[in-house]
C-alpha cells in the first residue's frame, strides 16, 4: 500500500514513509460527508421528516384540509376536539380549527422562510464584503450593522412594520431588515478569520484576484456558518411573524395565519382551553422541528469534529 | 555547487543573481499607538524590517537566520510583493519588481513561490488537497482538467500517491504530508524560486529529516533556488549554501554556511551559535551566551541595535551604525560589526587590524 509505487518517477521512496501514516480511508467529498453523517443521525432524521411533513401540509393545503377555513357557522362555535367531524374543534366563528392551522401554516413557513433567505443573501454578502475588505469599508458596512443591531429584535420587527403599515409583504420586510445584522455579523466573523490564514495568503501568491479568493476559498468557509444560523432563524422568523400578526401588524383577518388565530381566539381561553391553544401548539411544533433540525445540520457540516 | 540544466525562462545567464534586494525596507504602524490627537504624525512604528540588501545566487539556497520577530517573514513576504515594501529594490533576473520597464508583481508570482510554516492554516480545510494544488495553474489560465493533471504530478513528485491523498481534506493528512502538499502547490506553479519560511520547523525531527531530504532531491531534479527562513541553526547548515543572519530588521552577518559556522563573525551570531546544544556533554555551558530579550523594534536602539546585549559594547556602538562592509564575491564573509572596521574607533578593531 506504500503511496510511491503508484508512480514510476519516484526517485525518493525512502522519504515518503510517512505517507503511510494514514491508512487508505474511504474519501467522500464534503457534502457527501454531511450527508452521510446527516443519514446517521435519527433524531435529526425524524424531526426533519416532521418538517417535511408540515411545508408539504402547507403546500397541498386544499387537498388535505377537511374543511373550508372561511365557511363559519353560528351554531357551531367554539366547538370541542371531534365535534361533528371537526378534528381540533371550531373557533370563535365556527370555522374548522384544523383547516385553518393547515392554511395558517401557509403564511408562517413563507414568514419563517422568505426573509431569513432574503436576509442571508443580503448580509452574507455585506458581510464576506466587508470581511474581506477590511478597513474602513468593513468599518463602515459593521457600524451601520450595529446601529439596527442596538434595538432588540422584536422592537425594531414591530418598529418597521408599523412604520409601514400591516400586510404580508411589508411583515416579511420588516423582517428582513431584522435579520440583516445578525448574519452579516456571522458571515464577516468567519470570512475575517479565513481572511487572515496562510492559505488566502498562498493563493495571493499564486496570482489569484479578490474575486477568485472569494469565490473559491472564501465561500466555502462562510457558507456553513451562515447556513447553520440562518436555519437556526426560520423559527425565530416564525414566532417574530406571528407575533405582529398578534399585534395586528401582519396578516389581517379573515386570512387564516396562527399568530393572528392565536389573538383572537384568546378572549376564549376560558370557553375552550384546548382549542384556542391549538395555534400556539403548531407555531412550537414547527419551531422545535426547525430548531432540531438545524442543530442536527449543525453538527453535520462541522468538518473539524 | 553545479548549476541546473539552462531553463528557458533565463534572462541574464549564470552570473546574473537571480533576485537581488537592495535596502528593503518595512515599517508597520503600531495599532492603538497614534500621537497626540490621533494624528498619524506621531505614529509609532514597528521596524519589522530596515534597510536589508542581499542576493540570491541561480542554483543555491540561501539560508535566513534570527530570532523570533527579527523580520525572517516579513522579509519573506517582501520577495513576493505579498506585504509592499515601503522602499528599496527588488531585482529578479535582471529585471526590476513592479518598476516601468521591469516585471510585474504577477509575473514575478509565476517564478516566486512560498512554502508557509503553520501547514495546517496554509491549506483550505475544505478542499481537497489535490484542488488546493490546482489552484495555482487554474489561476494561471490552464483548464481545470489541465491544472488537475498538473497537480497529480505534483504530489506524485513530493511522495504523494495522488489517487490516495489528491481526494483528501488537510484534516485527514499528518503534518509532514500536509507540508509535502504545500511544496506541491507552490512547486505546481513551475517557479524558478522558492521561499521557504520555516517549512520544517512545525514537524517531528524525523520527518523533518524526510521534508528537508525531499526539499534538497527536488531542488537538484527542477533546478530550483532556495531562500531557507529558519531559527533552526542546525537545519540551516545541513541545507544551506550560504546563510545570513537578521537581528531587529538588519542585517548582521552573511557568508558562505561552512565560514560562517566555523567562524563566526558578529556577536550576535557567535552567541547564536553558541546557544546550541552541544553534542559534547564536556562542552556544554552553563551561563546563557547572551541574555534578556530583543530590544522593542518599535523603538530599536540608536546605533548597533545588538549593543544592549553586546558583551563588547563601547561608547562607538551606541553612537554610530555600522554598516555591513560591502561584501563583494559569492564568497563573501562580512559582518555589520565596528570590530571588523578598522577605522571604527573601537577597541577591539585595532587589535584586529593590527
Amino acid at each position: 500500500m506504500s503511496a510511491a509505487t503508484g508512480s514510476p518517477d519516484l526517485a525518493i521512496a525512502p522519504q515518503a514513509l510517512d505517507t503511510q501514516a494514514v491508512p487508505a480511508t474511504q474519501v467522500r467529498s464534503y457534502w457527501q460527508s454531511v450527508l452521510y453523517r446527516l443519514r446517521h443521525d435519527p433524531v435529526t432524521l425524524a424531526f426533519a421528516a416532521i418538517v417535511l411533513a408540515i411545508i408539504l401540509t402547507a403546500i397541498f393545503a386544499p387537498e388535505v384540509a377537511p374543511f373550508d377555513p372561511y365557511r363559519d357557522s353560528i351554531i357551531g362555535r367554539l366547538k370541542p376536539f371531534g365535534w361533528r367531524n371537526h378534528l381540533l374543534g371550531t373557533d370563535d366563528l365556527g370555522r374548522d380549527m384544523l383547516s385553518r392551522l393547515i392554511y395558517g401554516g401557509r403564511i408562517a413557513l413563507l414568514m419563517g422562510i422568505v426573509p431569513v433567505v432574503i436576509a442571508s443573501a443580503i448580509g452574507g454578502t455585506l458581510g464576506v464584503v466587508g470581511g474581506f475588505a477590511g478597513g474602513w469599508i468593513n468599518t463602515a458596512i459593521m457600524r451601520t450593522m450595529d446601529v439596527f443591531y442596538a434595538f432588540p429584535s422584536v422592537l425594531l420587527a414591530v418598529a418597521i412594520a408599523g412604520a409601514m403599515g400591516g400586510g404580508i409583504l411589508n411583515g416579511m420586510l420588516a423582517l428582513t431588515l431584522v435579520f440583516i445584522p445578525p448574519i452579516c455579523r456571522i458571515a464577516e466573523t468567519a470570512t475575517s478569520q479565513v481572511r487572515s490564514l496562510d492559505f488566502i495568503e498562498a493563493a495571493r501568491a499564486s496570482g489569484a484576484g479578490p474575486l477568485t479568493i472569494i469565490r473559491h476559498h472564501v465561500l466555502g468557509n462562510v457558507l456553513a456558518p451562515v447556513f447553520i444560523y440562518a436555519s437556526s432563524l426560520v423559527s425565530v422568523s416564525m414566532l417574530l411573524a406571528s407575533g405582529l400578526s398578534f399585534l395586528g401588524l401582519g396578516v389581517r383577518p379573515p386570512t387564516p395565519d396562527w399568530g393572528l388565530m392565536l389573538s383572537t381566539l384568546r378572549q376564549a381561553i376560558w370557553v375552550q382551553p384546548a382549542v384556542c391553544a391549538m395555534p400556539g401548539v403548531a407555531i412550537f411544533i414547527t419551531s422545535v422541528c426547525f430548531n432540531l433540525v438545524s442543530d442536527g445540520l449543525r453538527a453535520a457540516m462541522d468538518v473539524r469534529l | 555547487m553545479s548549476l541546473p540544466a539552462p531553463d528557458a525562462r533565463d534572462r541574464g545567464g549564470p552570473q546574473q543573481p537571480l533576485l537581488i534586494a537592495r535596502d528593503l525596507r518595512k515599517h508597520f504602524a503600531v495599532k492603538g499607538a497614534k500621537g497626540a490627537k490621533g494624528r498619524p504624525k506621531g505614529r509609532k512604528m514597528v521596524q519589522a524590517v530596515d534597510g536589508v540588501s542581499f542576493a540570491v545566487r541561480k542554483g543555491e539556497t540561501l539560508g535566513v537566520v534570527g530570532e523570533s520577530g527579527c523580520g525572517k517573514s516579513t522579509l519573506a513576504r517582501l520577495l513576493l510583493h505579498l506585504i509592499v515594501p515601503d522602499a528599496g529594490v527588488l531585482v529578479f533576473d535582471g529585471d526590476e519588481v513592479a518598476a516601468p520597464r521591469g516585471i510585474a508583481v504577477a509575473a514575478l508570482r509565476r517564478q516566486v513561490q512560498m512554502v508557509f510554516q503553520d501547514s495546517y492554516s496554509s491549506l483550505n480545510p475544505r478542499m481537497p488537497v489535490r484542488d488546493s494544488v490546482a489552484f495555482g495553474p487554474y489561476v494561471q489560465g490552464q483548464p481545470k482538467s489541465a491544472a488537475r493533471r498538473v497537480a497529480q504530478d505534483m504530489l506524485a513528485q513530493v511522495g504523494l500517491d495522488p489517487g490516495l491523498f489528491g481526494p483528501r481534506y488537510p484534516h485527514e493528512l499528518s503534518g509532514g504530508q500536509k507540508q509535502r502538499v504545500n511544496i506541491a502547490r507552490a512547486l505546481a506553479m513551475g517557479p524558478r524560486m522558492v521561499v521557504l519560511d520555516e517549512p520544517v520547523s512545525a514537524l517531528d525531527k524525523s520527518i523533518e529529516a524526510q521534508v528537508l531530504n525531499l526539499l534538497l532531491d527536488l531542488k537538484q531534479r527542477l533546478g530550483l533556488t532556495y531562500l531557507f527562513i529558519s531559527h533552526d541553526l542546525s537545519v540551516v547548515r545541513f541545507i544551506a549554501d550560504r546563510v545570513l543572519v537578521m537581528y531587529l530588521g538588519r542585517v548582521v552577518e552573511i557568508g558562505p554556511s561552512d565560514m560562517l559556522f566555523a567562524r563566526p563573525l558578529h556577536p550576535y551570531t557567535q552567541a547564536l551559535l553558541a546557544s546550541r546544544p552541544s553534542m559534547d556533554p564536556a562542552r556544554r555551558i552553563e551561563e546563557p551566551p547572551i541574555v534578556g530579550d530583543p530590544p522593542n523594534p518599535i523603538d530599536p536602539p540608536p546605533g548597533c541595535r545588538f549593543h544592549t546585549r553586546c558583551p563588547y559594547a563601547e561608547a562607538v556602538c551606541s553612537a554610530r551604525d555600522p554598516a555591513l562592509t560591502a561584501a563583494e564575491g559569492w564568497d563573501a564573509h562580512a559582518a555589520a560589526c565596528h570590530i571588523h572596521d578598522p577605522a571604527s574607533g573601537h577597541s577591539l578593531a585595532s587589535r584586529l587590524a593590527a
